[in-house]
């Protein structure tokens, strides 16, 4: 039982990052899913909108990734 | 002393992070700019296949497509209608960029699914060039293309007088971010899908749950078939919507 206090701080840190996680999948989640009821309510509307779907849930998993980000900065950077 | 005791036995027979090692291909030694690797050969087999398909496949220009001619066509047909749909009709002078971006994005992740091969889509180093090349090309045509108006992307019209300080902020930040969440996005799918298949191939080594684990890597691969897929299309359509904002920087 020897180590370093920074070090289990580090650790620990990055695996609070995967709380992040989390909230980028209720993010992708709700942006897929109100496509989704709205694509079912009216389906000839839904195929134009695609490009829409990818983008709102590309923005909405920007935020996770900078979680992730902050998890490569504690392990490799700090 | 514990981490003695653990040692090398009860970790993963490999780790699941030595695929993305960059190693030279020829002999050991250090990596330099110029050192032939197994990124080097992967990137070069990519723009081979580009060539094959884009070039060699569509090389009859047959009336009746052959089926690498119908690929070819089908993949142009794709990413033009992307450009015209989320950009707008004038911004199709610029397709030969984004039609680059997006084959070479999809190729590269596709060829890093063959077992043994080497994703260089995994790696922030690529997709960083890739993305700041994007936001350089895009900031510099806005000001070419609107001049001072492109400002405009940053003040908020719609919004009342007072918080419009306070979003040119949020804004810039959001601006200044875009490379960073852009490159990030890809290679952190790539890198994150790739070791997942890894981690449960090191459980195969476990006799008791061996078939479970061999069903795990089929459902991800399958996955991971369709993430390369829409990470290659999410790159290119946000390309087209950062490309939109530089032409038309109307908030």
């Amino acid at each position: 039982m020897e180590g370093n206090i920074a070090e289990l701080g580090k650790y620990i840190g990055v695996g609070l990052t995967a709380i992040g996680m989390g909230g980028a999948a209720m993010g992708v989640g709700n942006v897929a899913g109100n496509y989704l009821s709205g694509a079912l309510r009216n389906p000839s509307a839904a195929a134009s909108q695609t490009a829409t779907l990818f983008i709102g849930m590309a923005f909405a998993e920007a935020l996770g990734i900078f979680s992730f980000l902050v998890a490569l900065l504690l392990m490799f950077a700090v | 002393m514990a981490t003695e005791a653990h040692g090398s036995e009860s970790s993963l027979v490999f780790h699941p992070m030595d695929q993305f090692k960059v190693t030279p291909l020829f002999g050991e030694g250090p990596v330099h700019w110029y050192t032939i690797t197994n990124v080097t050969l992967w990137m070069a087999i990519t723009v081979l296949a580009v060539i094959l398909l884009l070039v060699v496949g569509s090389r009859g220009r047959a009336i009746v497509p052959s089926k690498g001619q119908s690929i070819a066509e089908l993949a142009y047909g794709f990413v033009y209608k992307m450009i015209e749909d989320v950009t707008g009709k004038d911004a199709v002078k610029y397709f030969p960029y984004v039609m680059t971006l997006f084959i070479f994005i999809v190729f590269s992740n596709m060829l890093g699914l063959l077992p043994l091969s080497f994703t260089t889509t995994s790696h922030i180093a690529v997709t960083g060039v890739l993305a700041v090349l994007v936001f350089l090309f895009v900031t510099i045509l806005g000001f070419v293309k609107n001049g001072s108006k492109f400002l405009a992307l940053f003040w908020v019209s719609s919004a009342p007088m007072a918080v419009r300080p306070l979003l040119a902020v949020i804004e810039l930040i959001s601006y200044f971010v875009r490379p960073v969440s852009h490159s990030i996005r890809l290679a952190g799918n790539m890198m994150a899908g790739h070791a997942v298949i890894k981690v449960f191939a090191g459980f195969a080594a476990i006799a008791a749950i061996s078939p479970v684990s061999i069903v795990a890597i089929t459902a991800m691969y399958g996955l991971e078939v369709l993430v390369a897929f829409i990470q290659a299309y999410v790159f290119t359509i946000l390309t087209c919507v950062y490309l939109k904002d530089a032409l038309h920087p109307v908030h």
